[in-house]
């Protein structure tokens, strides 16, 4: 990979063409993908105990960078705005507090960060990355859905063909793969919990299918 | 169903999130204005069909959504190799 358009930093930092603040401010109140689905009532009156906990972790940021991989002084820039490295090799992910890394492809990279955040990180990215890069906000598009519980694993093993045994799912890993006839983005963030990234147009087909793939286990709704 | 590794995710993934996209390795001619109506139409259109050894090209599409070449046997189904875009292929036809 080249960089076809290759700036100074002050070229690039004066690029601040179509960025806006997308997510509401604290005072205008965001609705996720499944508000419709009123978690947090079924939350408070549904089961307490079961196999399965879901947990919708709602109105994040999520930013795609695209970047090249060999390029040094831009992996050092995105080290100087997340405070962690960019995940190189495939199928891992990076943490760094509420800052999260998923690597998508050799020069595509997740990030999910607070939701009100979002626009100071992204300002910050401007400021400091250099050379031909790409940012967006692509918060809107999708929701995070947190499964957890010693069912868990059964229940992701119904939904899609990724092999997910321990053995060669350990934590941190990510995949994007197909899951129950739509897509998500599967990461092991702990021993028995995973969260799926998801469409948003598909959030309501998939919160009924896990609602169905988990009765067998008991499924807990958590807000 | 095959069992196909993608060169960038780094292993073995269902067939199911994958895209066949056909014939690999097809130069597009260097310039077209130059070519005749029947070279610029075998480049459009006139696909190999072979019995045997195949170079095709495959999406990961639900994956890493990059494209990579895969030589394959068509008549047993047998995976040979698969090999990043810009790459030659090590197994080809006699």
């Amino acid at each position: 990979m080249s960089d076809l358009n290759v700036m100074t930093p002050e070229e690039s930092a004066a690029t601040k063409a179509a960025v806006m603040n997308q997510v509401p401010g604290p005072e205008v109140e965001g609705q996720s993908p499944l508000h419709h689905a009123d978690l947090e009532s079924l939350a408070q009156q549904g089961p307490k105990s079961g196999g399965v906990h879901l947990r919708e972790l709602k109105l994040l940021g999520h930013l795609t960078l695209r970047c090249n991989a060999e390029n040094a002084e831009q992996l050092a820039a995105v080290e100087r705005v997340l405070g962690v490295a960019l995940p190189l090799q495939p199928l891992t992910s990076a943490e760094n507090g509420a800052y999260s890394i998923r690597w998508m492809s050799p020069d595509e990279w997740l990030i999910l960060v607070p939701g009100l955040e979002t626009f100071d990180i992204e300002t910050r990215f401007r400021d400091e990355m250099p050379g031909h890069y790409s940012l967006v906000n692509s918060s809107g598009g999708s929701t995070v859905l947190e499964l957890s519980g010693e069912n868990a694993l059964e229940v992701l093993m119904k939904s899609t063909p990724v092999d997910l045994h321990p053995k060669v799912f350990p934590v941190g890993k990510v995949v994007s793969t197909v899951f129950a006839k739509s897509g998500a983005i599967i990461r092991r963030s702990g021993e028995q919990r995973y969260e799926l990234i998801i469409r948003r147009s598909f959030a309501d087909y998939i919160w009924l299918w896990l609602q169905d793939a988990s009765r067998e286990y008991g499924l807990v709704v958590e807000a | 169903m095959f069992h196909i590794y993608c060169p960038h995710c780094a292993e073995y993934r269902e067939e199911e999130e994958f895209h066949a996209k056909g014939q690999a390795h097809i130069a597009r001619p260097l310039d077209p204005e130059a070519c005749s109506d029947k070279e610029w139409g075998e480049y459009l259109f006139f696909r190999k069909n072979p019995r045997g050894l195949h170079h095709e090209l495959w999406v990961h599409a639900a994956g890493c959504r990059k494209f990579f070449n895969m030589t394959r046997d068509t008549q047993t189904y047998e995976i040979k190799e698969v090999y990043k875009i810009g790459e030659q292929p090590s197994v080809v036809a006699e």
